[in-house]
């Protein structure tokens, strides 16, 4: 048995496949047969072009044409006669062998690029690298995991899954995911939730415990599993399937209803994105709006900006999909966890609180500015609002609103048409921010409560951090009354409030949020339908009483307890 | 031999993407083609040798071409990195 952390709800029966990042221990032998060893090294040329070759049919068919062609510069690499020769060479006058050989040239050229002083040709780098992985596990006669164009359905387990891996992941074949870091928020946990794919994280050593094709289940919502269990287990798990697909037909029947508490109290469930083909997952869910479009997604896994046109037409797709719903944009939040590497932005020492989010925003407005042209080119295809993170003072909205202005003059003077309903918000999850919420909400039309943050912030706990993830509360005091200050100062200026935190869809903490007068809960597909049976169920009433009792107690545990014991009644 | 200066326009200079478009179609002709940066030459058939040039927007290069097909090559090389490459 093995035990983890909790990250998406569901049970997993299947095949063990263990995803490592692949590590090369290349001995230098030397041989006698120099023909044999160029022709081994045409072979796998050619075996890796060949593999190449689909792979970008694949990626063209799953991503587009334009992601697509990076595969074709790969495959370019491969057929150089520079870097052919050069390998060629080195057999030949060394007398090495081909994986040998390859290796020495693969990193002189990796060296090369290294050292270039155009930030996007160092990141060239790292498209040798892949070519050159590739080419050495054909010549050691190894097999390159491509996650894109997994043939059998799997159990992947892995050490850590990186945005990535999760991105280019061929997702109809993968049944759940074990890996051995993360918490309930990290990435791979909330990427897990979005998918509906079961998934468990911070399963210690479980690469090394598990081998490849080994049979594996698991609950997801336990965070528990086994490795080739006997059959009582199996069967076990079967029964636990069936009746967790079961409850998921029942909810289904809510799909297309609107959110009512039993008092008839109107609340709007969302749904939180991070790409356009996550929108299908959003309405299968019964999403009444997307409340948080992360764009950052579009920004990732490349090496160059996203161009105005790519950005619009991802923008428009997410727009034209929600058929008028309501649709939130959150402008660029980048850094903290999240690089992009070809903005050089240095490494610091304190991340969270470093140069991230509105910051890139505002310090670099030629980013910005691109990415405000295209959301209010979009706007005329649905219902958008745009949204500003990391928020601490009054002066940055105001800056990122004097830039937005300045676009939409640009805009008027080129005659580009926008919408003129497009309404601006912005997150708040700086407590600073929710100190001031009175003056905030002046400039803007609502806010959008970024509970993950807000909690790291207010209790001084990094969530990345195992050592104290145990600190990081939800049912802490100051962030109940946090949450409550910022929700009551924006009612007081008329505005609505929204919430596009994990808090959102969590259902033991839904009944606070809904008496504390929530208008907007934004969550993770699955989680729509649970929290919609939820609250229909609920009298906003009772948990507005409940929420007073609630904040004059002392301790989160005597909050857990006592929301328990109350809804239990 | 024929000779051009020619600047770079392609909004990310000579990157990956407009470098494979290049390699692809002087692997069409048999004659040498390269592109002259501060005195280097760069082979226009060896996607490693242009990436290494490192060629940005607006960065002025030369141009050269010789060989038995060099005036059908240098009339398609310079149209293509002349233009767009981005498209």
């Amino acid at each position: 048995m093995f035990k983890g952390i909790s990250a998406s709800a569901g049970i997993a029966i299947g095949k063990a496949l263990i995803y490592k990042s692949q590590k090369f221990n290349i001995e230098k032998a030397n041989i006698d047969d120099v023909d044999g060893e160029i022709d081994q090294l045409k072979h796998s040329i050619d075996a890796t072009i060949l593999q190449l070759e689909k792979v970008k049919a694949e990626a063209e068919r799953k991503m587009g044409l334009d992601k697509a062609a990076i595969f074709e510069a790969h495959i370019m690499i491969l057929m150089d006669p520079e870097f052919i020769n050069d390998i060629k060479n080195k057999i030949i006058k060394e007398k090495v062998c081909s994986p040998y050989a390859a290796n020495e040239v693969i990193k002189s050229f990796i060296s090369i690029f290294e050292a270039m002083e155009d930030d996007y040709l160092r990141e060239r780098a790292s498209d040798i690298k892949d070519v050159g992985k590739r080419l050495l596990n054909n010549l050691l006669g190894r097999e390159t995991i491509d996650l894109s164009k997994l043939s059998e359905e799997v159990v992947l387990v892995a050490h850590d899954l990186t945005p990535s891996d999760t991105a280019t992941m061929n997702l109809e074949k993968v049944l759940g995911f074990i890996t051995e870091i993360g918490g309930s928020t990290s990435h791979t946990a909330i990427m897990a939730r979005n998918l509906e794919v079961p998934a468990i994280v911070g399963v210690n050593n479980i690469t090394m415990m598990v081998k490849d094709g080994d049979t594996i289940v698991f609950d997801g919502q336990e965070g528990i599993g086994y490795r080739n269990p006997d059959m009582h287990i199996m069967e076990e798990y079967s029964v636990k399937k069936k009746y967790f697909e079961l409850k998921r037909r029942e909810l289904f029947r809510l799909k297309d209803q609107a959110t009512y508490s039993k008092d008839k109290r109107k609340v709007e469930l969302g749904c939180n994105i991070g790409t356009p083909r996550d929108v299908k997952m959003a309405l299968k869910n019964g999403a009444e709006g997307i409340g948080l479009y992360r764009t950052e997604f579009l920004f990732m896994n490349r090496s160059n900006m996203p161009t105005e046109e790519e950005q619009f037409q991802a923008y428009k797709e997410v727009l034209e999909e929600m058929e008028g719903k309501p649709v939130i944009i959150r402008t660029l939040d980048i850094g903290g966890d999240k690089e992009l590497p070809y903005l050089n932005l240095p490494k610091e020492a304190n991340p969270f609180l470093g140069y991230r989010a509105i910051r890139i925003s505002l310090n670099q407005p030629e980013i910005f500015k691109v990415q405000l042209r295209a959301l209010l080119r979009s706007s005329l295809y649905g219902n958008l609002k745009i949204m500003y993170p990391m928020i601490s003072s009054v002066e940055e909205v105001r800056a990122a609103n004097e830039i937005l202005e300045d676009v939409k003059r640009e805009l008027k003077e080129k005659s580009i048409e926008y919408s003129n309903q497009i309404e601006i918000g912005i997150m708040i999850e700086i407590p600073a921010a929710a100190v001031i919420g009175d003056l905030l909400i002046k400039e803007v039309d609502f806010f959008s409560i970024g509970t993950n943050d807000l909690i790291q912030y207010s209790t001084a706990v990094d969530r990345l951090n195992e050592g104290v993830s145990y600190l990081y509360e939800p049912f802490h005091p100051a962030v109940l009354r946090l949450i409550k200050l910022i929700i009551d100062y924006a009612h007081a200026d008329g505005k609505w409030v929204g919430m596009c935190g994990e808090m959102a869809g969590d259902l033991n903490i839904i009944p606070i949020l809904l008496g504390l007068g929530l208008d907007e809960f934004s969550m993770n597909a699955s989680a729509i339908l649970p929290a919609r049976k939820l609250i229909a169920e609920l009298s906003y009433l009772e948990m507005k009483k409940l929420a007073e009792e609630t904040l004059i107690l002392s301790t989160s545990k005597e909050i857990r307890n006592f929301i328990a014991e109350n809804l239990k009644k | 031999m024929l000779e051009k200066l020619i600047v770079i326009k392609s909004e990310t200079g000579l990157h990956a993407r407009p470098a494979a478009l290049i390699v692809k179609e002087a692997q069409k002709y048999r004659s040498k083609i390269a592109l002259v940066k501060n005195d280097n030459e760069y082979s226009c058939k060896s996607i490693m040798n242009l990436l290494s040039s490192g060629a940005r927007k607006d960065e002025e290069v030369l141009l050269r071409v010789s060989g038995e097909d060099e005036e059908a090559a240098f009339e398609a090389l310079a149209k293509l990195l002349e233009g767009n490459l981005e498209a």
